[in-house]
């Protein structure tokens, strides 16, 4: 038997065969499928167009194959770089990413015109890079300064942070940045001029710090 | 074996732990690398997209509220990135593309289906969907998506759902009866 397949009760049937095909009807809907396939043989016909459309989409996907090695290690690389100091280095790096897309967005004539500009831009940004990796961000474990391991205050700054933001925040308060990351993102910081023999002093440093909510998420002293 | 669901691997993600995102990521990288490919058509494109969705989701866990599945929140957030890669295409790529998906002038659409048996015209006349066409027949068929998750991933109300898998299903008719094949539907 085959039904008037201008009914809208037919037609929202037929609508539904292609997520009957493919197992993700609801148990109600399925079963008014299954019964109107029962007694409705151009709708069965119908309904075989549709799985031969799934067999072929899915082969199509299926020979599509996958993304290559190391893409687990590449993103893992990227997760690694959004720790606080990786942020750090990244916003630097975004820089001078955004600076070459830039003059590469320059036409040649334009490009020969701004040559000299670009260059000192990137002269000043170079010198930015190296002040900050030398004297903010030993990674090496040097230390910079010469105060003695005492009086470090442990910070904590928020994933929003920027390397702009951070660096205008040890500039505020006269810190060093002596180690860090720590697990949890903690970096250890020094005052470079602060009086801090005295620990009420350094406590005191500690409470400013914690009031800059905007840039820190956790400040203590070091015990 | 009991495995790990998807929305435990998030919470784990959320607070932070790594070997959590290496797992999800295992398990839907090839899934959303090709929804991605198959809407971009291009590896390298794809490759880039596929590290931009996971790395969202190390930095949006925390915002996951299961109302929908995980795979369902990748696809969608996959759909984004892929739209907006799409949209950073000159016009010049575009119609490179198009040119070269146009079929050969030298074989009428008879000499065409004897070249080829009909699960390859298929797939080529899938293949030459449009990209709103290519991805809600893939989201239902091969990604196994119920209208509600298709709407929640495309953004559109569950009638239009229906509605726009049939004008696909209908436009993949057309393109196989231009081939040669008349499947009598619609």
């Amino acid at each position: 038997m085959t039904t008037n397949d201008q009914t809208p009760e037919r037609q929202d049937i037929e609508a539904l065969l292609p997520w009957h095909a493919a197992g993700t009807l609801a148990d109600r809907d399925a079963q008014r499928v299954d019964a109107a396939l029962a007694q409705d043989r151009e709708l069965s016909r119908r309904y075989a167009l549709v799985r031969e459309e799934l067999a072929a989409t899915v082969r199509l996907n299926d020979a599509l194959g996958a993304p290559p090695a190391g893409a687990m290690e590449r993103l893992m690389a990227r997760i690694e770089a959004e720790s606080p100091a990786g942020r750090s280095r990244q916003t630097l790096g975004g820089l001078a990413d955004w600076l070459a897309a830039q003059i590469g967005r320059l036409s040649p004539r334009a490009l020969t015109f701004s040559v000299g500009a670009a260059a000192v831009v990137i002269l000043v940004q170079a010198a930015l890079l190296a002040t900050f990796s030398v004297s903010r961000y030993d990674s090496s474990g040097f230390q910079t300064a010469s105060m003695p391991r005492s009086g470090e205050i442990g910070i904590g700054f928020v994933p929003a942070a920027s390397a702009a933001d951070i660096t205008k925040f040890l500039d505020t308060y006269h810190l060093t940045i002596v180690e860090g990351p720590r697990p949890g993102g903690l970096f250890m910081t020094r005052p470079e001029t602060a009086p801090v023999s005295e620990k009420d002093g350094l406590d005191q440093l500690v409470r400013r710090i914690q009031q800059e909510s905007r840039i820190v998420r956790f400040a203590a002293v070091e015990q | 074996m009991q495995t790990t669901s998807d929305e435990a691997l998030i919470e784990r993600i959320a607070a932070g732990d790594k070997l959590a995102m290496q797992v999800l990521f295992a398990r839907h990288q090839v899934r959303v690398y090709r929804f991605v490919l198959r809407l971009v058509r291009d590896q390298s494109v794809a490759e880039e997209l596929v590290g931009e969705v996971f790395l969202d989701v190390w930095r949006q866990a925390g915002r996951f509220e299961a109302r929908s599945t995980a795979s369902t929140w990748l696809l969608a957030i996959a759909r984004y990135k892929a739209l907006s890669a799409l949209r950073r295409r000159t016009d010049q790529e575009l119609d490179d593309e198009k040119a070269a998906t146009l079929e050969d002038p030298g074989d009428s659409p008879e000499v065409s289906v004897l070249k080829k048996n009909k699960g390859e015209v298929l797939r080529q006349c899938l293949t030459a969907l449009t990209p709103e066409h290519r991805e809600i027949i893939d989201l239902v068929y091969y990604h196994e998506k119920s209208v509600e998750e298709v709407a929640q991933i495309v953004g559109i109300g569950e009638n239009t759902v229906k509605t726009r898998m049939f004008y696909a299903r209908k436009r993949l008719s057309e393109l196989l009866k231009a081939a040669g094949i008349d499947r009598g539907w619609p």
